[in-house]
């Protein structure tokens, strides 16, 4: 992604700057620590499925989920799934994994920890064997880099980002491709409702979703092939999106990685605060599934607009700072770098409000120059749109002018029509020429737009950022996952011993092996 | 309204009786002469004569985009106009807090959950989550509300005894697989287990919902309502007030009289 045209207009003073972050560090070590020390059911699938395990039974199971079950069953988890596994197929219980789980399946193989030479055995088949995803996870990046280099990126900044959502895979593929031609530099694919909450992947190309589209390999296959082709046609590659989110986190992520997924929605607490999830499962299935993406290339997304619909956005405005630095450390501490960081935030003030665009510009700001080399991610309005296309047409033009005006990197398309249809046609094909006269209008603004030194807009950018810094001295107080329980976010109280998938977690054991996670934090390729 | 005032309308434009409309569409014809000829037959068949096309623009080769302005012809007696109301009005989240807050006095407790082998939580976690439906936080996001949220395949005897623990005012049964008639079957094992465990008169209020369902059915099934297919967590939330937490003062009270549910 080429720098941003981050403009250096706001003053913001370095030292407060340097504590925020320095307070975000403190707030999270304890949480990657806790990430370090424990390990889940979805990251030991995450792993099987790098070394190549795919399908389903019958009655549509992974194959991943009764290997990791009966592994679990048999041997605990505390180890891994690494280690019993290849010591089964070394014992000669299976010939390939595939049959290994199908025998697994039927309660006809028994799993051991290995130990002595066994288990350096067991570690290093293993260890082959789960690199060969790996190496297909950089193959795919680059992929992604020859494809960029010889079509292009878009001409213009921000990115246009567009959903489809149909719940039928061969509904999208048209769709993703009319938006592409139509300006989408981005395309998400919305998933099905609910889907965060099952604790395994559906198998194959899908055609029955509720309010979007089941995320599976297949289905993640065919639309990178539709968007190539697309890509070819129009001289510019066409990003894919989707979620790396819920109890699969670390198994979407190891799939978006082998299918050239481009970008991810991957917040760190979204899944606690809005599915209540574990705290503990989301962040050890977090760290994982960041790590996957820092070494396939992918973008994340994160999900702080969501604050903004659930709190008012001009007093919760400093969760949102917070959230972006604690997403912000995560994100660097599992490897990801500044061009790979979507933060989120965005246009939710109440437009009866007085001053509400100029907020909305502090606010904007202040995000584009706490994190200057980050593709930030501009959400528009939902909460205030009413179901009058008209005025809701307008709002989104102030959207979107906020966004060029502020450089932001990554541009979601507001439709008139939110809170009324799932956008039709015209609804989108309205919302692209929106986006594109202002953008035609008005981007070079950013070489012209200086607010004064001690105006209402830097002023508010600084109580904003000072407002954050005191909620982070409370977190780091009280520690983050007692602040999660407290309800300190988004008014959601969420203690770390309840929450859905806590049954998946496990703490690792001295001898914990994942060759997946090696090979990730060794930067190695075999 | 008086009486004497006149009850038959027409759209208004700038002129009383003008009959002005305007539309907006999109047909699957390449942008030409002939799809504004298209446009215009279709405005004149929707009874806008004359029909004036006053934009049409292509999107992609295969579809145009047309507004249309034009006076419709027909006419509304406001006096035959029927609309079916709502047996409750609809509450935001504040006034459901302040509700719950200012008439029970303490929390209001919903235990909700998918029974049977039903494993489709999707109706009962966009109701309950925070995250909600149709942009509508769920009832975890009201601050007086209390949600327990039980999940999926949850057996009837172990969701009586956790409303029984929890002191549920309400329970929230969401079934999505209809085979065999499974979620009439389960709503009826269900209700007549709650009609079992608690003394008459003295059961928490029953809620099913799923996308099948007839929501006249409620009697059928033996509980209190029944939700069909697009209901959002909002129009619940005002369900339960209304249901459970009648309204005292005169004025409130005029807006639900004779409509507290049996």
């Amino acid at each position: 992604m080429p720098r941003s045209s981050a403009p250096t207009t706001l003053r913001l003073d370095p030292v407060v700057v340097r504590k925020a972050r320095s307070l975000a560090r403190r707030a999270g070590a304890p949480v990657v620590k806790l990430a370090r020390t424990h390990t889940t059911v979805s990251v030991e699938r995450a792993t099987l499925r790098l070394a190549g395990l795919a399908g389903a039974d019958v009655e549509r199971v992974p194959w991943v989920n009764h290997l990791v079950d009966a592994v679990r069953a048999g041997a605990g988890l505390e180890h891994g799934v690494a280690l019993p596994v290849w010591d089964a197929l070394l014992r000669g219980e299976a010939d390939d994994l595939l049959t290994l789980a199908q025998k697994a399946a039927a309660g006809s193989v028994t799993f051991r920890v290995p130990e002595g030479r066994d288990a350096v055995r067991a570690a290093k088949a293993a260890r082959a064997s789960v690199s060969t995803g790996i190496r297909r996870v950089d193959a795919s990046r680059t992929t992604r880099e020859r494809l960029v280099k010889r079509l292009g990126d878009p001409a213009q900044r921000p990115w246009i980002y567009l959903i489809v959502a149909t719940g039928d895979i061969y509904e999208d593929i048209p769709q993703a491709q009319n938006a592409a031609r139509e300006g989408a530099d981005v395309i998400a694919v919305i998933r099905s409702t609910g889907q965060s909450l099952l604790d395994y992947v559906p198998e194959g190309a899908t055609r029955e979703g509720y309010a979007g589209t089941y995320a599976t390999q297949e289905n993640f296959r065919l639309m990178r092939a539709a968007l190539d082709d697309v890509s070819k046609e129009l001289g510019r590659y066409v990003r894919l999106t989707n979620y790396a989110s819920g109890l699969c986190m670390p198994e979407i992520a190891a799939l978006a990685g082998l299918e050239r997924l481009d970008m991810m929605l991957n917040d760190s607490m979204y899944g606690i605060l809005f599915r209540d999830i574990n705290p503990v499962r989301t962040f050890v299935d977090q760290r994982f599934s960041r790590q996957v993406h820092a070494r396939a290339g992918i973008i994340i997304n994160t999900g702080e607009d969501n604050y903004l619909t659930t709190a008012d956005a001009v007093d919760a405005a400093h969760t949102v700072t917070v959230s972006q630095l604690l997403n912000e450390y995560f994100a660097k501490e599992a490897g990801l770098q500044d061009w790979q960081l979507g933060l989120g935030h965005a246009f939710e003030i109440n437009p009866e409000l007085p001053d509400s665009f100029r907020l909305e510009l502090a606010h904007a700001l202040l995000a584009r120059t706490l994190f200057p080399d980050a593709p930030l991610k501009w959400m528009p309005p939902t909460k205030h749109m009413t179901g009058d296309v008209f005025r809701g047409y307008l709002l989104d033009g102030f959207f979107n002018l906020a966004g060029a005006m502020t450089g932001q990197g990554i541009l979601l398309v507001g439709m008139m029509t939110e809170a009324v249809v799932t956008p039709w046609l015209s609804d989108r094909d309205l919302a692209l020429q929106n986006v594109r006269y202002v953008l035609n209008a008005a981007s070079g603004l950013t070489e012209d737009f200086r607010p004064p030194p001690d105006g209402f807009i830097q002023t508010r950018a600084r109580q904003v950022l000072s407002e954050a810094v005191d909620l982070l001295e409370r977190v780091v107080d009280d520690t983050l996952l007692e602040a999660i329980a407290d309800g300190t976010f988004g008014l959601m109280k969420r203690p770390a011993t309840a929450g859905k998938g806590l049954d998946g977690v496990v703490k690792r054991a001295a001898g914990y092996l994942n060759p997946a996670v090696d090979l990730l934090e060794e930067g190695a390729t075999r | 309204m008086s009486a004497k005032k006149a009850t038959v309308v027409r759209p208004y434009g700038d002129t009383t009786g003008d009959g002005m409309v305007q539309v907006s569409f999109t047909l699957p014809v390449p942008h030409s002469k002939r799809a504004e000829g298209a446009a215009a037959q279709l405005a004149e068949k929707m009874g806008i004569s004359p029909a004036l096309v006053v934009h049409s623009k292509p999107m992609g080769p295969d579809f145009t985009f047309f507004v249309v302005y034009g006076p419709v012809h027909h006419l509304v007696d406001l006096s035959a106009v029927h609309v079916v109301e709502r047996e409750y009005p609809l509450l935001s989240a504040k006034e459901v807090n302040a509700a719950v807050k200012s008439r029970l006095r303490r929390k209001l407790v919903v235990v909700g959950a998918c029974i049977g082998t039903d494993a489709h939580t999707v109706g009962i976690d966009a109701i309950l989550n925070i995250k909600g439906f149709a942009g509508e936080k769920g009832l975890e996001y009201y601050r007086e509300v209390r949600v327990v949220n039980l999940g999926a395949q949850v057996l009837v005897p172990d969701l009586v005894e956790r409303a029984r623990a929890e002191k549920a005012d309400a329970v929230l049964v969401s079934q999505v697989v209809t085979q065999k008639d499974a979620h009439l079957h389960n709503s009826r094992e269900m209700s007549a287990a709650f009609r079992e465990a608690y003394p008459a008169g003295k059961r928490p209020l029953l809620v099913v919902g799923g996308p099948r369902f007839a929501e006249g059915a409620a009697a059928d099934l033996g509980v209190d309502r029944v939700f069909g297919k697009g209901t959002t967590p909002g129009e619940v939330a005002s369900y339960l007030v209304h249901a459970l937490l009648p309204a005292p003062a005169p004025a409130e009270a005029a807006r639900t009289t004779g409509r507290k549910s049996a």
